[in-house]
């Protein structure tokens, strides 16, 4: 039995943004455990007031430099849900093939960047560059592709230029877009060379049952739109994004918390999986199950392995989105854009989980409030929950203090964190 | 840290690598991404610097540095005291990118009254916030690179600039020269307004490559004629309300964007 214990990390090491995580105990008795989020709040909420609607998302992906295509999808679909606009089947494999080439990019810069590390026990992604060169070479290979092609698709892979209200302001080059097919190609390979070295890492067995968030699949595995579930079996429509959230304030973070059926629940990589494995690619889904990953898998470090699955994924659907636009004559970039009154709920998996935009507009197309859920924030109650049952189980078995920092540490790496994102 | 990037010699000499560190305070810390996001040449630039402190990438911290790339804009008590221990310790603080230079999209905010902006993303909880302000309100700047976000490109060059002794000089015209030189149809003539004509170079118009209108990002160019660009705005059919957007959205114009405010 473990007597004493003071674990305190202030602003932890390869996330996105500020946090700290503390752990006490004391004869045995774990005193405290808690995940404070210090971040700054930017206040984008109250920013938009009184902004015309094509303000919304070109100010809102600079929620997060991660994930800013996301953002301003999400944005772009409150907005067009507002309006009426349903855009065209050209729009919408665009989007789609953007959104994935963000989440692959994404997902690889947190598994082989931030999380690979603590793996390989090297405190960044540097010393790897000479102990394991050829896993840094193929992670930055892959990472170059999916940002090339946001750049050809959205025109920049940070803060994007074409996608706006209604559509594209330009279509990408034919041309350019068939090259990327041997490329792309390519990374599956790469991907199941990952998938190769992860099966070395020893992910950590800790279990704690919790409810999972995410966009419910209708044909496809979901990345834009649609209906909300939870594993818990709650159902909503996109507009009710609310009663999913449901949102609010605790003295610990300057980050809203979130909560559902039970005092917290999770969204991300791991819970669209555990929602929507059957519309997963075939070849992801055996990946999957060679990880021993299927629903509803209720391990929080699992979440890597699920983003690696979903790598696959979106490099086979994007391989099969390109194809597609390929062989079909270009249509208008563009839909006509005509203001209206009302509100709009635009929900968009992102690469950590479950994002909400929503905006009430005047007649004239102004923003009179604005609300926006963002995945880490709806992640925090849960991470906090894991990292009392984490600290109070590893006190007990007697597992050294530096141990249990380390675990701790990757706990909430592993969702993949993006903070400043979260307080916005 | 160790450190295992190979070392750049000439006549085979290692060359002298200065230390650099990043910090980020408001932001959406997609500055500092665009140098993780520049695989095709990270790693030659890591062969020319030595990163001490990098939060987002690595766990190892030092105060040990040389040139502090700076992110983000300041908006609490606690802020202004990091800022001025980053600046005790660089030999060279540079703003990286708008939100340090300007304030950014952050500064967005400054247009309504605290006390409303607090209220309204979290009611009647306390919080603590100041109105935005850009790095060179607490401390000296050294050097400012622009851009939401900047250009990968001229974040390398400068670095490299500034480590080889060279100095560094900001275009001094406007976005349109690079347009014209992009050969790109003016977003006037297809009906999109833009700041081009008003906005500094050095992006080589970014946005309008795409075909999206310019909203000033890198703020105001040398010899800005703000009233020839309202007038060109009105000609082709553009309310106040669109150039003032513009104008405030990144804070580099914010003192002609305060005073279209205040009519
Ligand atoms: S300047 Fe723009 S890209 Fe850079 S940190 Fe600020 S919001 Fe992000
Ligand atoms: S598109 Fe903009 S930057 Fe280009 S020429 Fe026209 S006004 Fe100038
Ligand atoms: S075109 Fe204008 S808004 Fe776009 S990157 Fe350049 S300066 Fe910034």
């Amino acid at each position: 039995m473990k007597i004493d214990c003071n674990i305190n990390v202030h602003h932890l090491t390869r996330v996105e943004g500020h946090g700290n995580i503390r752990i006490t105990i004391e004869a045995g008795q774990l005193k405290q455990a808690r995940w404070e989020v210090v971040e700054t709040p930017r206040f984008f909420e109250a920013m938009l007031v009184g902004k015309k609607w094509d303000n919304a998302p070109w100010i809102c992906g600079r929620i997060c430099g991660i994930c800013s295509i996301g953002h301003t999808l999400a944005s772009i679909r409150a907005v067009e849900n507002a309006f009426g606009i349903i855009p065209t089947v050209q729009t919408q494999k665009l989007r789609i093939l953007l959104k994935h080439m963000e989440t692959l990019q994404s997902h690889i810069l947190h598994l082989y960047f931030l999380s690979a590390p603590d793996f390989l026990n090297a405190g960044s992604v540097f010393p790897l560059i000479e102990s394991h060169p050829d896993v840094v070479i193929k992670a930055a290979g892959i990472k170059q592709l999916a940002n090339d092609i946001c750049d050809c698709v959205g025109g920049r892979r940070l803060h994007p230029t074409r996608t706006v209200v209604g559509g594209f302001t330009m279509l990408p080059d034919k041309k350019e877009l068939s090259k990327f097919k041997g490329r792309l190609e390519k990374v599956v390979s790469d991907l199941l060379l990952t998938a190769k070295l992860f099966k070395t890492f020893k992910i950590p067995d800790f279990i704690r049952e919790t409810e999972f968030v995410s966009l419910k699949a209708n044909r496809n595995y979901p990345f834009i739109g649609g209906d909300l579930i939870s594993t818990d079996g709650i159902h909503k429509k996109e507009h009710e994004y609310k009663q999913m959230t449901n949102e609010y304030i605790v003295e610990q973070s300057t980050s809203k918390w979130s909560r559902l059926s039970r005092k917290s629940f999770a969204v991300g990589a791991l819970a669209r999986i555990n929602n929507n494995f059957e519309f997963l690619d075939t070849s992801a889904m055996e990946i999957s199950l060679s990880f021993g990953l299927k629903p509803v898998n209720h391990n929080p470090y699992m979440n890597n392995i699920a983003q690696l699955v979903e790598c696959v994924h979106v490099v086979k659907e994007s391989l099969g989105l390109i194809n597609e636009l390929l062989d079909s004559e270009w249509e208008e970039p563009r839909q006509q854009v005509v203001p209206r009154s009302g509100t709009g709920v635009g929900a968009v998996e992102v690469p950590r989980g479950i994002l909400y935009h929503c905006y009430d507009f005047d007649e004239a197309g102004h923003i009179i409030k604005s609300d926006c859920v963002i995945p880490t924030s709806q992640n925090h109650a849960n991470i906090q929950h894991d990292l009392e049952e984490l600290a109070g189980r590893y006190a007990s078995e007697g597992i050294r203090d530096k141990d249990i920092e380390l675990l701790a540490e990757m706990l909430v790496r592993s969702y993949d964190p993006c903070i400043s994102c979260s307080v916005h | 840290m160790n450190d295992p990037t190979p070392v750049r010699t000439y006549l085979g000499v290692p060359l002298y690598r200065p230390r650099v560190a990043f910090f980020e305070f408001s932001s959406c810390e997609g500055c500092q991404l665009q140098i993780l996001n520049n695989e095709a040449t990270l790693l030659d630039f890591l062969s020319l610097v030595e990163v001490v402190n990098f939060r987002e990438a690595m766990k190892e911290r030092s105060d040990d540095y040389e040139i502090a790339l700076v992110e983000g804009s300041i908006t609490r008590g606690d802020e202004t005291g990091r800022l001025k221990k980053i600046r005790e310790k660089a030999k060279v603080l540079v703003a990286l990118g708008s939100c340090a230079c300007f304030g950014g999209v952050n500064q967005l905010k400054n247009r309504f009254g605290l006390d409303w902006v607090k209220k309204e993303v979290y009611g009647d909880s306390p919080i603590e916030t100041e109105y935005v302000r850009p790095l060179e309100d607490i401390v000296k700047v050294d050097l400012k690179i622009f851009g939401c976000p900047v250009k990968k490109e001229e974040v390398e060059n400068i670095i490299i600039n500034i480590a080889i002794g060279k100095a560094i000089v900001h275009p001094k015209y406007p976005i349109c020269t690079e347009c014209k030189a992009n050969e790109n149809i003016c977003l006037f003539d297809l009906g999109e307004p833009c700041l081009g004509p008003i906005t500094r170079g050095g992006c080589n118009s970014w946005c309008p490559n795409s075909r999206f209108g310019c909203w000033g990002c890198r703020g105001p160019a040398e010899d800005t004629n703000i009233e020839q660009m309202k007038k060109i705005m009105k000609e082709h059919g553009f309310s106040e309300d669109t150039i003032l957007d513009r104008l405030e959205c990144f804070g580099g114009f914010s003192s002609y964007a305060q005073e279209l405010r205040k009519k």
